[in-house]
């Protein structure tokens, strides 16, 4: 290993210099699993499901910049078990019903679970109420599936330059709000083909009349795993990453 | 109202006997009866003692999951539930036409469903008493020692009902619990190698259809008397009809004869079957009790499933149920037309006519055609009638301006055939249980009654907010000391 490389797992990976851990990983086709990381967005770092070891020291892969000769475990047994742990809260703290989900299928949330083999939610499920905002004609917000990546907001303030959505409350209490006078969607500037729309990584925001027009066998997660496939979906998401 | 036996006088002078669980049915239920010290039967109730709910957790659901959702009511019929919301979305969405190639796709689910859960009834759960006797050795009546005493007939049930299942994955994707309908059509066609996949067996499963048809004939015909008397009654039934009066499964207009087989309503169209048919709820059971409304409580109840639709059809549109259809009428001079135990035999006709079906439907190449979804003004109320395998299957939804259901009211077959079956559990507890030692063998009579009817009990129980209840607390000697109740209408008084 010389010069701009850094080790995951025990293989070499260039990097430019700038590049985070999960840029250089995802330039190099490695897969690092994450949900509120977006290769067209500035790093975030809040669902720690890209959590790496980064030379030793646990590290978020989405905001910690690559050095020159970094070593970092990233598929290891230790790592994978922290992150289905990540993941089974995120199930337990919403209400996400897999089965009439029309997002089954193309769902990164979904697909992570399976990559990271995870067969029960383990925690006790919360089942908080949460507000189902059907006001806007062309798109549905479901708050039940939301896992607040917060994708939407920063896809809106810097893409759409509409800042329809925000995060309110703390901890626990937080919650995806809609910026207008009757706090529903029906009444912002919102299109259908805004980037807040389509850059849901699960079932939250979704474009009405299109539910289930994809056949079971041909969603993009039947293929393949999401470590081959990436997050690709068609119309909707982003480039393989 | 009240049934003769549905309600006991006295019932804390009485013992209590119960069935429970109800084996070799879909879902949980049990049998009560009271008897007085020579066993005389005093009452007899079939409860349905699970709930589920989902007319009401819908509520503020988007349409368009519905039908996917509502399909779990149930993992032997989803494809009904599937199929009956999917009508009812065609509605809100404006599609009153589907596309030919929607339309025979879903035709063709429709029939691998038929099939695969009337071979799954027939041969996994009814044929054990069939086949031994209704009070042969209990370790042996069940589908492992069907199995084990006639291999062949237990191969060709699971082959049969595996064969139903291809037709639905290959049509909606998965087995169980699929997505192939949605609001206005389809979201995939049948591609030239599928077609052949599904051609390869079908001769197969035609001739195994006929030769369950002539098993439960021989079966049937060999003790005319004791088979068309087990828990005799007589009935009205409803079912759906073609324009023409032909048996159709999918599509039609709604059709009664009375227990005489006098017309009481014909050709109606099921988006007013409120004007048709009301419900009563009773204290006991989670389930309804449906009525025809012309006809009132206690003489309005009525018949659906296989043996209803062999009464109201005109005729089977496929020649080898035809003729099956024909001599099952025939029989006996028409003595198998109100038997309980008839609907074994109406079944399996039926499941020759989907294999039949199936055949036909597999020639058409509309099945290839690319134009899967029809869409036309948008309506608040959707009607979804559908004759699923145990008979009419009503899914009525209204939703708001935003899409969301707001109403949802579900009238599944089981809960059609409530009061028949609690008639049927009545008469084989008077007829073969009044006044005798209770074994196991007597008990399972009761159990092949309500069997005949293959209840799905998980289908049948929604009514949540609805129901009727009466708490009791009664001291040790049976005297009631406290009793609080809720009516209907949700109102409760102490």
């Amino acid at each position: 290993m010389s010069g701009n490389a850094i080790s995951i797992d025990g293989v070499a990976v260039a990097f430019e210099p700038g590049q985070t851990i999960m840029q250089a990983a995802e330039a190099a086709g490695v897969y690092i699993p994450h949900l509120c990381h977006h290769p067209e967005f500035a790093p975030h770092g809040s669902c720690k499901l890209c959590t790496v070891k980064v030379n030793g020291r646990n590290g978020a892969s989405c905001t910690v910049g690559a050095q020159p000769g970094m070593v970092v475990e990233n598929n290891t047994a230790e790592l994978n078990d922290g992150r289905r742990a990540l993941t089974q809260m995120l199930f337990v703290e919403g209400n996400h019903f897999c089965p009439f989900c029309e997002r089954s299928g193309n769902c990164q949330l979904q697909a992570v679970a399976y990559f990271l083999n995870m067969t029960s939610p383990h925690f006790e499920h919360f089942y908080p109420p949460r507000e189902v905002d059907a006001s806007h004609p062309e798109v549905l917000l479901d708050r039940n599936r939301c896992i607040l990546c917060e994708l939407c907001v920063r896809a809106s303030r810097e893409v759409d330059g509409k800042n329809v959505f925000g995060i309110a409350g703390r901890g626990i209490q937080a919650r995806l709000v809609v910026n207008s006078h009757s706090g529903r969607l029906g009444d912002t500037g919102l299109a259908a083909t805004d980037k807040a729309v389509q850059v849901c990584p699960v079932g939250a925001i979704i474009r009405k009349g299109t539910a289930f027009r994809v056949p079971v066998g041909k969603r993009l997660y039947d293929q393949a795993p999401i470590s081959e496939v990436g997050t690709h979906v068609t119309g909707q998401g982003h480039g393989k990453t | 109202m009240t049934f003769p036996l549905e309600t006991a006088a006295n019932p804390e002078k009485l013992k209590r006997v119960a069935i429970e669980p109800l084996s070799r049915v879909e879902g949980h239920g049990k049998v009560t009866l009271l008897l007085d010290d020579d066993n005389r039967v005093h009452q007899a109730r079939l409860h349905i003692v699970e709930f589920r709910g989902f007319e009401k957790f819908i509520q503020g659901r988007p349409y368009w999951e519905v039908p996917v959702l509502v399909q779990r009511l149930c993992g032997i019929c989803p494809v009904s539930h599937h199929l009956a919301a999917s009508k009812a979305m065609d509605l809100l969405v404006g599609a009153k036409h589907l596309t030919p190639t929607a339309e025979k796709l879903r035709r063709l689910m429709h029939l691998g469903q038929i099939l695969q859960s009337h071979a799954l009834h027939f041969f996994h759960l009814a044929s054990p008493d069939l086949l031994f006797g209704f009070d042969s050795e209990v370790a042996k009546r069940n589908v492992v020692g069907v199995a084990a005493a006639f291999p062949d007939v237990a191969k060709r049930g699971v082959l049969l009902r595996k064969y139903g299942q291809e037709v639905i994955r290959i049509t909606a994707g998965k087995r169980i619990h699929g997505t192939g309908a949605i609001p206005g059509g389809v979201n995939k066609n049948l591609n030239p190698e599928e077609r052949e996949y599904l051609r390869r067996d079908l001769a197969q499963m035609i001739a195994w259809s006929r030769d369950a048809v002539n098993l439960i004939k021989r079966v049937y015909t060999e003790r005319p008397e004791f088979h068309n008397g087990f828990g005799h009654f007589r009935s009205s039934f409803m079912s759906l009809a073609r324009d023409d009066g032909a048996l159709d499964l999918y599509h039609g207009g709604l059709r009664a004869r009375d227990e005489h087989g006098q017309i009481i309503f014909d050709h109606v169209d099921y988006g007013h079957y409120w004007d048709y048919i009301h419900e009563e709820v009773k204290t006991w059971s989670y389930m309804k009790f449906p009525f025809i409304r012309s006809r009132g409580k206690e003489q309005g109840w009525y018949r659906v499933g296989p043996l209803a639709r062999m009464n109201n059809c005109d005729f089977i549109p496929t020649p080898l149920a035809d003729a099956e259809r024909r001599e099952f009428l025939a029989f006996g001079g028409g003595a198998a037309r109100q038997a309980n135990l008839a609907y074994h035999w109406a079944r399996m006709i039926e499941m020759l006519h989907a294999a039949e079906g199936i055949a036909g439907l597999l020639d058409d190449d509309d099945l290839m055609g690319t134009d899967l979804v029809t869409r036309g003004e948008k309506a608040l109320r959707g009607v979804g009638v559908i004759e699923a395998p145990r008979g009419t299957l009503i899914h009525h939804y209204r939703i708001n301006e935003d899409d969301q259901v707001v109403r949802a009211n579900l009238i599944v077959s089981t809960t059609h055939n409530n009061q028949a079956m609690n008639e049927a559990v009545r008469q084989v507890a008077m007829q073969y249980l009044d006044g005798r030692n209770l074994t196991e063998g007597l008990l399972n009579h009761i159990e092949v009654a309500i069997r005949a009817y293959d209840p799905c009990l998980s289908c049948a129980t929604h009514a949540l907010g609805k129901m009727p209840l009466e708490v009791e607390l009664v001291d040790g000697a049976g005297r009631q000391i406290d009793c609080l109740a809720k009516d209907g209408d949700s109102s409760c008084a102490a």
